[in-house]
């Protein structure tokens, strides 16, 4: 037991070159600064070549406080890769608003890095710091625009209910050192194993853990924050927060769960099943009445908070690929959506209404094509990635016998279908406006597009490999 | 015929690759659009009329079967499953023989043409694909595949109330296959050999490999049903159906009526029937009565439709309650008759799309009063209509008869009571078929502008005429078509009659 560095060399490579980036933004003219963000991108593809060489090794490094197992592996390229997309979405996104600040980049890769380290953890004290560092960078980059009130209010909305919630997570990893001693995954798993009579003090702590987990993933009845601070962010860092923190605060809370508390899964399974009936109710319906596409796609995230939820709470080794699967496909149908989204709204997010989508397919056929398909894949419809993660997430809850629960599931995505079909006839069957702003689509999110397309396309029809990958992940 | 594992998946790909080719034509090349459509949804045809030839009308398994591995991951093993049975042979064909039509009919087709031609060949893979699927998770996703081009040709290409009546079609649809797919996946777990092939679930469960208690297996049951029954659709699930037609354009609608409203009853019989045949026994009275009141009310809603689109749609409520009650008589000449009438209701309620498509080609509307005295204006017109309209009310001769008489004999086998009521929904088709009849085309020409109508042309003649000679082979030598039905209808039979008590006045009958 050492440090061992190549466990953590990803995240070692990411906060280097983040910091470098801080210290290199002062030298850099400002017009120039988005040029950091190559630096940036080399930053993240140096780390996938560090994720790459710990690859297959299984160890319990830095002091017992990482994890270096399968699990971890497919997280880090996971979040590796989301955040490459939001990278190269938002140097566009930059480049379009006429944000030049290089610090834009490091926060983005500190984020990552406290992902990464959520994910991998094997401590509690080490989930918190990681909880942290992607809380505190995503504070910043959601008022990013501090110019714009609906930013700087979503910062503060964020920054005040997400230190509470917090408080929340810390005082309950209190509560479970005080019933079990130790902070260590391995070690509170022991205790618990070894003292069935569950005491009070643990449940409470296990409960307030569940509730800073509820908050960052946005599970109802802690999901309030979520379509304010959505629509005011940039659209990049809404992207960050609707896939990379919501999917690194649910990959931890699957470790907690699944290692640490698979002994009281009848007691987390008790408050999960409600909360995700909730949290799929409340994201399908209150999407239903929007008319701002960046408000329905917050609710959205909400209901898709949801249906990972029923993988979670089935607590089966299908339930754990199906998360891992449904998170690709929801980070790829989503991210694409919002790549959409933010090509549509050109500068200001001037357009971001449903209407604004009127007569869209034809007058840009491949912006057209591609929402579609992500939105038709979102909407879970065969032939498509979110249709495959529905069918295995849903089939794991089958299998543990929650048939109230997927019955639930299937209804509330049936409704959701329709809203996101109204952009489809908005897009097809609407009238088109005269436009004021010309779109522009620059080749580099022609091709991110592209790809995401035929991805959403491939996992829908052949999602072996993936689902193979998931198979090695899920086993801990 | 070649690579016989092969066969059916050419089939499946062959209009596949004509979409693709069409993604590739530009759009402003109107005529090489039409054409490569037409051409390919031709070969598909002809290429389908290869398994009528070989098929083997004795043989008690499926034919042309192909089976591999798809999706292999922990607990979950999917198949690519596809396969033909004597009741999914003739919805192919049924299915590939009005594809061409349908395209030949989208010739007034202006605005879109790609897309629109993409999503007709795209719909064929669909139709194609869930008479073959012997796989359930196969079977569900071209289910749903069928869904989306569907939509979009009603919401793009359909009347003013387009969007509305497309978003009631695929919300309608899809909250029924929903259910399906959550009896599907609990189906699965209760079927401890792990896998979704429809025909070893259905071995394991009639030889008691695997039990469902009958609570369970009434839920699925109902869950399967409810899917199937929306699409049919039986009362009270039709409300979807006239909007969809109205507002659809004339290729969508023969296509709708012709073909996705079969693959409900298909699934009736290929799914719920075998898989939980406690369950349908035990239901099969209150879903006849449905049937029955969906024959009556679908027929008297007819009787007083001033629209002549819609009074076809409701007819089809009226005719598609013929199957349901056809099949839940669980005897062969009752099953039998319902397959055969699938087969005729898609051929005359098709016909009768594409004529009163060329109705409104030429006026405009679709209301009746603004037509009469047609017949004197077109007779050619008026003449393919009488045929169809003939066979729509089931006049010995032509097919509807075969299928309709099928029925009412099954049916009074099991329960007179439900063929008395049922007979008088024939009695109701003739009333507003030909009263339809006359006030359209009979009598003198009132409106001036039906005055100079042109009669049908040579392509209008092309698509009708193969219809009508169709259905009166079907109507004359229906044995053609009921020979090969023969062994699979009987394995329906056998599967029910498997857990029903003997009943005396039952009485065995095969051949013809």
């Amino acid at each position: 037991m050492d440090i061992n560095y190549t466990a953590v060399l990803p995240e070692i490579i990411l906060s280097l070159v983040g910091i470098s980036i801080m210290l290199l933004t002062p030298f850099v003219p400002r017009e120039r600064q988005t040029h950091l963000g190559y630096l940036a991108l080399a930053g993240l593809v140096l780390a996938f070549f560090g994720v790459a060489m710990g690859w297959g090794q299984t160890d319990l490094a830095f002091f017992e406080m990482i994890f270096q197992d399968d699990f971890g592996q497919f997280c880090k390229t996971f979040f590796l890769f989301v955040s490459t997309v939001i990278l190269l979405i938002s140097m566009n996104y930059l480049e379009q608003e006429k944000l030049f600040q290089g610090e834009f980049f490091a926060l983005l890769l500190f984020a990552t890095v406290g992902m990464l380290f959520m994910t991998t953890s094997a401590d509690l004290i080490m989930t918190f710091v990681g909880l942290e560092v992607l809380s505190i960078s995503t504070y910043i980059l959601a008022g990013f625009k501090e110019r714009e009130r609906k930013s700087s209010e979503a910062a503060w909305k964020y920054f005040l209910l997400g230190a509470f919630s917090t408080a929340f997570l810390l005082y309950g990893i209190a509560f479970v050192y005080g019933a079990t001693g130790s902070t260590k995954y391995s070690k509170i798993a022991e205790a618990i194993q070894a003292s069935p009579d569950y005491s009070l003090i643990l449940l409470v702590g296990v409960g307030l853990m569940l509730v800073g987990f509820g908050f960052k993933v946005s599970l109802a009845p802690f999901h309030a924050w979520t379509p304010d601070v959505y629509e005011g962010a940039p659209i990049p860092i809404m992207a960050l927060l609707a896939v990379a923190s919501k999917g690194a605060a649910l990959l931890a809370l699957a470790r907690i769960l699944y290692q640490v508390l698979p002994d009281l899964s009848q007691q987390w399974q008790t408050i999960l099943w409600p909360s995700a009936v909730l949290t799929m109710a409340i994201g399908n319906i209150a999407a239903l009445t929007q008319s701002n596409i960046k408000r329905m796609l917050a609710y959205s995230s909400i209901a898709h908070a949801g249906y990972l939820l029923v993988g979670l709470t089935a607590h089966n080794s299908l339930g754990t690929q199906g998360i891992l699967f449904y998170l690709v496909a929801y980070a790829l149908m989503t991210l694409g959506a919002l790549t959409v989204v933010q090509i549509v709204g050109r500068r200001e997010e001037q357009y971001t209404t449903i209407e604004d989508y009127n007569g869209l397919g034809y007058r840009y056929p491949f912006l057209g094509i591609a929402l579609s398909v992500f939105l038709i894949s979102l909407a879970g419809i065969p032939a498509t990635a979110g249709f495959m993660g529905k069918l295995f997430v849903f089939s794991a809850a089958v299998q543990s016998q929650m048939y109230g629960l997927v019955v639930i599931a299937l209804v509330t995505s049936a409704i959701g279908i329709y809203y996101y079909l109204r952009v489809i006839v908005s897009m097809y069957m609407g009238e088109f406006k005269k436009e004021e702003i010309p779109i522009t689509i620059s080749m580099p999110m022609r091709i991110i597009l592209t790809l995401m397309v035929l991805g959403t396309l491939y996992l829908g029809i052949l999602p072996g490999i993936l689902l193979n990958l998931a198979e090695e992940a899920a086993s801990f | 015929m070649f690579g016989a594992e092969l066969q059916l998946t050419l089939l499946l790909l062959l209009p596949g690759f004509g979409a693709l080719v069409i993604a590739c034509v530009p759009s402003s090349k109107i005529h090489w659009l039409r054409g490569t459509a037409l051409f390919f949804t031709s070969i598909t045809f002809l290429y389908s009329l290869l398994f009528f030839t070989h098929f083997d009308s004795g043989a008690e398994t499926m034919q042309f079967v192909q089976k591999v591995p798809w999706l292999n991951v922990g607990v979950l093993h999917i198949h690519y499953h596809v396969g033909m049975d004597g009741i999914s042979l003739f919805l192919v064909i049924l299915t590939t023989f009005l594809m061409p039509l349908a395209i030949l009919a989208s010739w007034g087709i202006e605005k879109k043409i790609r897309p629109y031609m993409f999503f007709m060949l795209l719909l064929e893979v669909g139709m194609i694909g869930v008479f073959v699927s012997l796989d359930l998770i196969l079977f569900y996703l071209f289910w749903e595949t069928t869904l989306i081009p569907m939509y979009f040709l009603i919401g793009i290409w359909g009347g003013e109330r387009r969007v509305y009546a497309a978003v009631k079609f695929f919300i309608y649809t899809m909250a029924g296959s929903l259910l399906m797919l959550a009896a599907i996946l609990t189906l699965y777990f209760f079927n401890e050999a792990q896998n979704f092939d429809l025909l070893e679930i259905t071995q394991r469960l009639s030889l008691n490999q695997v039990i469902l208690p009958f609570p369970v297996e009434l839920l699925l049951f109902l869950a399967f049903f409810l899917a199937f029954a929306i699409k049919v659709p039986l009362f009270p699930f039709h409300t979807w159906l006239p909007d969809a037609h109205v507002e659809a354009p004339t290729a969508a609608s023969v296509i709708l009526a012709g073909v996705l409203l079969k693959m409900g009853t298909y699934g009736l019989l290929r799914f719920c029937l075998p898989l939980f045949p406690r369950a349908s026994a035990a239901l099969a009275p209150a879903i006849s009565l449905l049937a029955i009141v969906g024959i009556i009310y679908g027929a008297l809603v007819a009787l007083v439709q001033t629209d002549v689109k819609k009074l076809v749609a409701y007819s089809s409520v009226s005719h598609m309650g013929f199957v349901v009650l056809g099949i839940f008589a669980f005897n062969h000449q009752s099953i039998e008759g319902a397959t055969f009438q699938m087969l005729s209701h898609g051929l005359s309620t098709g016909a009768l799309f594409l004529l009163v498509g060329m109705l409104y080609d030429r006026r405009h509307t679709h209301l009746i009063q603004d037509f009469g005295g047609l017949a004197h204006v077109m007779p050619r017109l008026a003449a393919l209509f009488m045929v169809i309209m003939l066979s729509s009310i089931g006049l010995p001769g032509l097919n509807g008869f075969v299928g309709e008489f099928l029925i009412l004999q099954g049916t009074f086998l099991e329960n007179a009571g439900r063929a008395a009521f049922a007979a008088s929904g024939l009695v109701l088709s003739a009333i507003y078929m030909l009263w339809v009849y006359q006030r359209i085309f009979m009598g003198a020409v009132q409106n001036d502008q039906n005055r100079t109508l042109a009669d049908l042309n040579v392509r209008e003649t092309v698509i009708l005429v193969p219809i009508v000679l169709l259905v009166v082979w079907m109507g004359l030598y229906p044995g053609t078509f009921l020979r090969r039905m023969d062994t699979s209808v009987q394995k329906v039979v056998d599967r029910i009659e498997q857990v029903r008590e003997p009943q005396i006045y039952r009485v065995e009958y095969r051949g013809h």
